[in-house]
Formats: structure tokens, sequence, C-alpha cells
């Protein structure tokens, strides 16, 4: 097991972009448990370090298959495709009046005396596009249209930044 | 079964012979060393039967050291030769401390020897016996704390966890085990303190769901959220800060006081520590009654419990902010938390047990003596990390408190493993050069949440050398990063076109240096109570022990499966030599030996990791037969 293994292998999980979160936990869980660096703690100093390497593959996978972002980004790594990451700008106009609204609204947030409403209303907004999103890839992606399921990541990422973004806000008003 | 004519009869060791280990709490006011006795975690006493060791240091002219409650007596008489709080210096540099508060009465100067990377240097305390660090001043109390465990235990340790705030940084963490070696402990685990207490609270309620630990000392703060599953801790989110504890509620009362009393600013260092424990005093007075008397320097007065209240307020609010930022970190409300749990002395105050209940809308659990939860919740893990429990299932899955990255062109942190990512972790990333012909590159290891490198710790420098003359953009540089168990950090850098490649364990600025540690190793010498030699000699003996019994054990198991003949034969001739020598007085020989068989196993020992993952996965595909039918 090293950083190239098949995360899904990892876990007996099946190559798919819909997985089963509360049994991903669960292999995790057993997994770590067999492969922790503690449960080496008491042997010898190279099946330590294997531990160690194994163990952070292990966490790697997790995080990158608990993360609906991350799991479409993988999913398409595995078919060799891999996305210019920020540089992917999306050419769908409603999408991009949308995302300037957003941004607007989340700029004016600062000055507004009901701030926590306001940046409520911004992340539910972008909580259920992301959301769709996520349908839509799942539906290109089973049906191996894999450059239109990019541009889905590139969508989605926008809207997990703005996610982000909400929450330090919320962050600097509780501040 | 040739392998089981190898030992003597009568010689082989035990096989489930019981390992010496300790949990040892080293706090800022008080450290104190627990165990597990027949299944019961208890924490040990000294021969005056307390649990609770001042972590205070005394250091005379002659080199006499005491530690405890013999040197805190001395606290007001002798300030500036007895060291308190010592652990809020552990990893920090002379410019840290001066933001620490003008108020200490120590002189401190900064250290000679620092490495180069360092412009501050790190701190000594200027004493009559010399210039002590902090980590020589803790080396001291764990000292102590080991002689107590290895009488009670009647032996010599196998090894302990030592816990540490979850909002240590990498250089604090590296300062706590620069201690630990020093005084010759071998620590199987730094844990952090918050996880101590869950599993202390967990195992003891056989609780599961989400655990909230607020956990305020003497000197530090810290939040930690975890989730309890199946005996799985695992820790979503921390938080805290690592200088705020009961000691500002201490300062913030003393300067009352001194208002109150007309005392003027620039008091002595006698004065100051008179004053801090009258405030001190009155504090843990008024958790039993309402109001108490004060009376210093001639003035006497009256405090009572709001008085109190006002003063430490802000303080505690503090703290309530950083329990908000950690529960979203963890992405969780705080009706979310079904468990919380209060750790370390200061949440004695009633003040601080209320405003908790109030945030969370539940009463904290308190029913582990907060002195002793800590301390508990390690000698529990030290009991299962020595493998004295074959079969548990408890297994802690921490993160690492702040994030850890490189610095990038413009003066800006490039974060590489975000904070409260799970531990172990190993990234990579790839950086290119931004020069034409450039053949060398800074690599600057940084830790902290904001942008501007100004803005963060950093860790270490070092240089990748020799990367050949290309375009500025056509170098590909990796650069590694992997966070071991303990959180402690290896980065690596390599050109990938060419393969060159430079490493550092990252030893912090305001870390020891090996040459400091050795130089303190041999000082120390010549005040060991014990024979150094003996002790090392005992060590290789056990770890020796420990290689003979687990090869052998998993050369019967499956190394007839796993090995052809040739390999076989060689290990068990490699063991052989190993079981002669390890009954030999030569420690030296016996490290050698040790090293060797693990070179001879190591082959060995990566197919049985890796059978064992067929047979995790084998289990798996099983289930998810079953699950389709």
């Amino acid at each position: 097991m090293d950083s190239t293994s098949n995360y899904f292998e990892i876990f007996g999980l099946p190559v798919s972009y819909q997985v089963d979160l509360s049994l991903l936990s669960e292999r995790y869980r057993d997994m770590q448990r067999e492969f922790h660096p503690d449960r080496y703690a008491n042997k010898p100093a190279q099946e330590q370090r294997i531990a160690v390497q194994y163990a952070a593959v292990i966490n790697q996978a997790f995080s990158q298959l608990q993360s609906p972002l991350l799991r479409a980004q993988y999913l398409l790594s595995l078919k060799n495709i891999e996305g210019q990451g920020d540089a992917q700008i999306t050419r769908d106009p409603l999408l991009l009046m949308q995302q300037i609204e957003l941004r607007e609204k989340l700029a004016d947030i600062a000055q507004a005396n009901n701030a926590f409403s306001l940046l409520e209303e911004v992340a539910e907004a972008a909580e259920s596009e992301y959301i769709a999103l996520q349908k839509v890839f799942d539906q290109q992606y089973s049906e191996s249209k894999f450059q239109e399921a990019l541009e889905t990541i590139a969508k989605m990422q926008f809207f997990s930044k703005l996610l982000v973004e909400v929450e330090q806000r919320e962050h600097e008003l509780d501040d | 079964m040739v392998l089981l004519q190898i030992s003597e009869p009568g010689q082989s060791p035990e096989p489930h012979q019981r390992r010496r280990a300790v949990g040892i709490d080293l706090g800022t006011t008080n450290s104190l060393v627990a165990t597990v006795r027949s299944g019961t975690p208890e924490t040990l006493l000294d021969n005056e039967e307390q649990h609770l060791l001042p972590s205070v240091v005394h250091y005379d002219a002659t080199g006499e050291v005491a530690v405890g409650r013999f040197a805190y007596a001395r606290s007001s008489s002798d300030p500036l030769n007895t060291l308190v709080s010592v652990k809020r210096f552990m990893g920090r540099g002379v410019e840290d401390i001066k933001t620490l508060g003008s108020q200490l009465p120590y002189e401190m100067v900064a250290s000679g020897s620092s490495d180069s990377n360092n412009a501050s240097g790190m701190p000594y305390f200027k004493t009559v016996a010399g210039n002590i660090s902090p980590v020589a001043a803790s080396a001291e109390i764990l000292r102590v704390l080991v002689e107590r465990a290895e009488l009670a235990l009647d032996g010599a340790l196998d090894g302990a966890v030592i816990t540490v705030p979850a909002y240590f940084d990498e250089a604090q963490r590296q300062a706590t085990k620069d201690a630990a070696t020093l005084a010759g402990v071998k620590v199987l685990r730094l844990l952090n303190e918050p996880t101590a207490a869950a599993v202390a609270y967990g195992l003891d309620q056989g609780g599961e769901g989400v655990i909230a630990v607020y956990d305020l000392g003497g000197g530090t703060f810290d939040i930690s959220i975890l989730r309890l599953s199946h005996g799985v801790f695992e820790v979503l989110s921390t938080g805290g800060d690592s200088a705020l504890g009961g000691d500002d509620f201490d300062r913030a009362l003393a300067q009352w006081i001194a208002e109150q009393a007309g005392l003027n600013e620039d008091l002595g260092p006698y004065e100051q520590r008179q004053l801090l424990i009258e405030a001190r005093k009155a504090k843990e007075l008024l958790s039993e009654q309402v109001q108490v008397k004060i009376s210093v320097a001639g003035w006497s007065g009256v405090l009572d419990r709001n008085q109190l209240n006002t003063l430490i307020d802000p303080l505690i609010d503090k703290t309530l902010r950083s329990c908000k930022r950690a529960l979203r970190d963890a992405g969780l409300k705080s009706n979310d938390v079904a468990n919380v749990v209060m750790v370390g002395g200061s949440t004695r105050t009633l003040r601080v047990r209320e405003k908790v209940a109030d945030e969370f809308g539940q009463e904290p659990l308190v029913n582990i003596d907060p002195d002793r939860v800590v301390a508990i919740g390690a000698a529990i893990q030290a009991d299962v990390l020595v493998g004295n429990k074959p079969g548990d299932e408890m297994l802690l899955l921490d993160v690492i408190p702040l994030s850890l990255g490189i610095e990038t062109m413009g003066g800006l942190m490039e974060k590489i493993i975000h904070r409260n990512t799970t531990i172990p972790v190993a990234k990579a990333q790839d950086f290119t050069t931004f020069k034409d012909g450039q053949t060398a590159m800074s690599i600057h290891v940084l830790q902290g949440e904001r942008e501007l490198i100004s803005d963060c710790r950093s860790l270490a420098r070092f240089e990748l050398r020799g990367i050949p003359a290309m375009v500025a953009g056509a170098a590909k540089i990796r650069v590694s990063f992997q966070v071991d168990a303990d959180g402690l950090l290896n980065v690596s850098a390599k050109e990938l076109t060419s393969g060159i490649e430079a490493h550092i364990e990252v030893k912090p600025s305001y870390g020891l240096n090996d040459d400091d540690v050795t130089r303190m190793l041999k000082e120390s010498y010549t005040h060991a109570r014990e024979d150094m030699q003996l002790r090392a000699l005992r060590e290789q003996q056990v770890d020796a022990d420990r290689m003979y019994e687990d090869l052998l054990a998993a050369l019967n198991e499956d190394g007839r499966q796993l090995l052809n003949d040739d390999e076989y034969h060689c290990l068990e001739v490699a063991l052989k030599d190993l079981d002669k020598i390890r009954q030999s007085e030569n420690h030296r020989e016996i490290a050698r030996h040790i090293e060797m068989v693990s070179k001879t196993s190591e082959e060995f020992a990566a197919r049985r990791m890796n059978a064992s993952i067929q047979k995790a996965l084998a289990g798996h595909s099983l289930d998810d037969v079953e699950k389709d039918v």
C-alpha cells in the first residue's frame, strides 16, 4: 500500500461516485485499528516506519473519499483526467451571474446589522447548488462524459470555496 | 519447530510478562505520574502520600537541585533561583518570552549555542547554578516522577506516554521530547492532554458520541472535540491558547490587590511572588466561600465572588470563543455534544464551570479529579502502547493543531498540511525555480494559520543544492511533509528531473540542537544519581528481548509461508546471535546486533504487513458479497 494505491480498494469499496459514508467511516476505523502506528509501538523499528506510512495513506484516502469535491477529482484522476484547478473557468452564463450575485451579497454583509441571517442565506443557496452539482457530476461520470464532468467540478469548486468563505465571515463576526 | 531449540529451557522471556509503562502529566503548575495496576489506572504517590508534584525546580550554589514542595517553599525567599511554570517557556524564543509578560521575576539570557537559523535564541534562566534551559528544568521534574514510578513498580520503566497541550506547536512538542531524552525516559507517545482526559472519561462512562474536553490549566487552555465510536477516539478539532490559564487569574487578582493596597508598580521579585501567592489563595478560597479577607504589606481588605468574576470574566470569555471555533471546525453545534469534560485545576473555579455550562447547555462532568484525569488517561494509553493489552480495541486518532507549510514568493505561507488533519499524514507539493540557471532552492518550513510568514512560526530552513541549471520554471521540486503519530514533522525535498535530494528532521529553531542535548546529557552525568551505563545496558537488553520475542513469534506464526528456505535460515541464525549477545554486558554490542537483526528482517516485516493487508481486504470483499446477496 502506498500513495498510488487505489483509494476505493483500500477500503474495499466499489469505484463509484456514490459512497456509503457510514460504511466508509467504519472501514476507515477498521483499517486504522490494523495499521495505526500505536498498534506497532511495541514492534521493531522498521515495522513502525511502515505503519506510519500506511496510516498516512489510509488517512489521505479517507479524507479524499469523504469529501464530495475531492472524491470527484479523484475519480477523474483515475481516468487520467486532471483539471487545471482554478484556471478552469465555467462558460455557463447563468452560473456566472449567480456567482457574481452571491459574491456581491457576501461583500456587503460586513456593514449589515443582520449579518448573521444574511450569511445564513448565502450559505443555504451555496449549499443547495453544491448538492445539485454533485448529482450532475454523478450522472456525467456514470455516462463517461468526463470532460463535462470536469467542468462540473470547476463549478463545485466555486461553491465549496464560497462555503468556506461564509464560515470565515461567521468566524470574524463572532470575534 | 526448529526455532524453539534456540533458547535454553527456562531462559526464554515470559511471553506475557507485564511491561512497566506510565503516563506522565507534565503540567505548568503540578505534574503527576500514573500507571495501570491490576487493570485499574491510578496516580502514584510519593513518600508523603501526595499525588501532585509541584512543577517547581530550585537550584542552589552547590549545584544541588530540588524539585516539588521543597522547591516551592523556596519560591518566596529565593525567587530568582526557583523556577516555576517552566512549561510556559518550553520551545519558546527570547522574543516570545518578552510578549509573555514583563512581570517575570527571572533574569533570562539568550542561549550562546543556538543554531544559526535562530536569530533570537533560546532563553535560559540565570541562576546561581549557572544558566538553566527550560528543557533541563523540565527534565529534572521528569526524573523525579520516573524515580517515583520505578520505586512503585519495582524496576526500570519500559516507556512513558507524556502529555502536552493539544495546542502545543512543533517547537514545544520537540522541547518536551528533548526533556524526556535528557531525563532518560523512553517516550512511547506524546499525547494531547484533552485526548488523554477523554480516554479516562470515555472508558469510565462507556459512552459513545461527541465529547468536548475543556482543559484550563495553570498556563494553558485547550479545547478538543472528539468522537468516540467503538473504542476509537477520533479527534475532530482542537483549539485553545498556549498562553492563557489560571496563572492569569492570579495575575489579574494580584494586580487588583496591588491597586487596592496602593502598592507601587515596580515591586521586587519577592513582593511580586508574595502577591501572587496571596492572590491564588484568595481565588481558591472563593470556590468554597462567598468572600475572603486579604492582608498584604500592611493593607487588608475584602474580596467577594462578584469582584473575582468581574476580574476573570474577560479571560473566561476568551476560552469560550475558542470553544465556538473548535465546534465550527468540527462541523458541529453545541447541542451535538453528548458530554463536556472538565480538566485542569483551574476548572475548580466556580465561575468557569458556570460559564461553560451556559455555553454548552449542560452541566460539565467533574467526577474524575481534574488534576489527575490527564495522567490517568495517559497511563491507559501507555498500557496499551507497551503491549500489556493485546487485542484491545482502543485507538486514538489525533490531529495536528496548526497548519504546516513553506514560504513562497512574496513572503507568503503556502500550506501543505492543514490544521485538524488526522495524523500520521504525508503530503507532497511541487514547486519550481523562478530564475534561469537557478541551482539551489531555500526551503523555509513554517507553522501557523496566517498568510504572511511574519505571522507564522518559523520551524526550520534548509537548502536543496545541485539542481541542474535550467530555464526558470523547468525544474520540478517536490517538497514532502511527513508528520508522525507524535505530531512531529519530517521534511524532504527532491528535484524530480535529476533526483537530487535534501532532507531535514525538523528541529525547530527554539528546540535544542543535538550539541545542546549531548552537552546537557554530559552535565547530567555528573549529577547522576545512578549509573547511566547500567541504565543504557538495561534499556538495550529490554529492546533486544523485545525484538527477540517478536521475531521469534513472527517466524513461528508465518515464517514458513512468507520466506524461502534461505531467507528463513538467515533469520534463524541472526536470531540465534541476538539471543547469545543479549545476555552480555556490552550495551554497544547489543545495540549493533539489534540494528543488524532489524536490517535482516526488514523484508520479512514488509511481507507480513502486506499479508495482513491482504487479510483485511479479503475480509472486506467477503462482507461485500454478503451485503449484495
